[in-house]
């Protein structure tokens, strides 16, 4: 059995008496590409943002890396650097060029050598397409490209795990694939763990060894991806998936 | 006419006299706005933190300056605190705490104003890549918070500046207060003096005040544009 990375066990976040999500229970073995699938509402985002500390959870226990997280703000910037994030909305700091958005993890949290930090950076850029454009503003870029530098602004920090946030949901659609190229490069050669959540559904039958289908704030159900896409176990994610156009 | 107001300006010492006052006006307005800013931003930030004794305390500071007209506020650190508690400053330097004291709490409200219109996912993702309370606050909400209120501290500064024109009222010897006592002096001889006196003074304010407001004018334009290209 491979090693496991991350393990939610009976999470419950209510606001009042008001569920979002209800006894969550799943785990996620190292290297492995989780993607989490349901309709919109069904707490997709609010899960994977309870994974690293973005939304707070009123019960239940999370485990990354076989430590229990004691869930204080100090405690999660630790663990933050371990699990990067990356967001639908890109979330460059306008402020910055592109290169210091990314250095600012890695030279000021992680104290790491300036000069080393910097060629990686370039590195980085330069894996992703767009090493011209270092010293630009984030506003002289476009969506597809803001969101390659917010990717490569998170694995600055060497992270262990990367949470996707429906990442190319606000990308004009020629955009889309440069993104989805890259994370499926992070999933085949840098073996990363990670769980997305996208609506792009040919591209979760491509990535994804698992689905995690969520409504309501249940999980429905876990499948091995080729199974899921082929006959899902449950009557709601099939019509989830009839639903949607691929 | 060999007794024309104009002349007043010159005669003597009195133009060096009203350039020393003007002086002391802006020494004044800028260790005031120095001083403020810096103790405003401070105070802005706390504003925005959870503490709630802590933001009701700086309110009430914030709304004390804001509701006490400055002649009160002058008035009650001149006359009034100096007997009560023993505190005695000359003139122009209770006149800079006055001013800075203000300044600091108009700014608080400026400052805080900006940082919760920084948006949320900002915060957010200056936490995501492991930032603590202090670095996203010195990397990203104050540098963007500071380029949205730049305008407003500008506008701040033009009030200040013109509403040192209060400090004669306790004795310091500012442009106006210079003024006024060359008028006096000079009244027998130059009746329309008053006139010229005053008009200099309006040209030192307003060649001091309208590149403010003129800056404030297009920074504001400028960012406008930005935001929206």
């Amino acid at each position: 059995m491979a090693e496991q990375i991350l393990q939610v066990e009976h999470l419950e976040k209510y606001y009042q008496k008001k569920y979002v999500l209800h006894d969550i229970n799943f785990h996620v073995d190292k290297g492995e590409v989780v993607t989490l699938l349901g309709p919109s509402g069904s707490g997709k985002s609010t899960l994977i943002r309870c994974l690293n500390g973005l939304e707070e959870y009123q019960q239940g226990t999370i485990t990354f890396e076989g430590e229990q997280i004691n869930p204080t703000e100090k405690n999660w910037q630790q663990i933050r650097q371990k699990i990067g994030m990356v967001f639908q909305s890109y979330d460059l700091f306008p402020n910055l060029t592109v290169m210091d958005n990314i250095l600012l993890g890695p030279t000021k949290v992680q104290k790491q050598d300036k000069f080393a930090a910097k060629k990686e950076a370039l590195d980085l850029l330069e894996r992703v397409g767009l090493e011209d454009y270092a010293n630009a503003y984030p506003r002289e870029l476009s969506g597809g490209q803001k969101q390659r530098v917010a990717i490569v602004r998170a694995l600055a920090l060497h992270p262990d795990f990367m949470l996707f946030d429906e990442v190319t949901a606000s990308l004009d659609p020629e955009m889309v694939r440069g993104i989805l190229n890259i994370i499926q490069d992070l999933a085949d050669v840098d073996h990363m763990t990670m769980i997305v959540v996208t609506h792009e559904m040919n591209f979760a039958q491509q990535i994804a060894d698992r689905v995690i289908f969520l409504e309501d704030g249940h999980i429905l159900e876990q499948t091995p991806s080729k199974q899921f896409f082929s006959a899902t176990q449950t009557k709601r994610a099939q019509a989830f998936l009839d639903s949607m156009d691929f | 006419m060999d007794h024309s107001g104009i002349s007043v300006l010159f005669e003597g010492t009195n133009f060096e006299r009203l350039l020393g006052g003007l002086w002391v006006t802006v020494k004044i307005a800028a260790v005031a706005l120095i001083v403020g800013l810096i103790l405003g931003i401070i105070l802005g930030v706390l504003r925005t933190f959870k503490n709630r004794p802590l933001r009701v305390l700086l309110r009430l500071y914030l709304e004390f300056f804001r509701i006490v007209p400055t002649v009160v506020l002058l008035f009650l650190f001149y006359y009034i605190l100096p007997r009560q508690l023993n505190f005695n400053l000359p003139g122009d330097q209770l006149a800079t705490l006055v001013f800075a004291l203000w300044v600091a709490a108009e700014m608080s409200d400026i400052v805080r104003g900006a940082l919760i219109s920084v948006p949320q996912h900002q915060r957010e993702s200056g936490k995501a890549i492991g930032l603590n309370r202090y670095q996203l606050y010195r990397y990203v909400l104050i540098p963007q918070a500071i380029s949205l209120e730049i305008p407003a501290t500008i506008n701040l500064a033009t009030r200040v500046i013109k509403t040192t024109s209060l400090l004669m009222l306790i004795s310091v010897m500012d442009v106006i207060n210079i003024g006024q006592q060359i008028i006096e002096a000079n009244n027998h001889t130059h009746p329309t003096g008053v006139f010229w006196v005053y008009g200099l003074i309006f040209l030192f304010y307003f060649l001091i005040d309208y590149p403010l407001s003129w800056w404030a004018k297009r920074l504001e334009k400028k960012r406008l544009e930005r935001a929206n290209g």
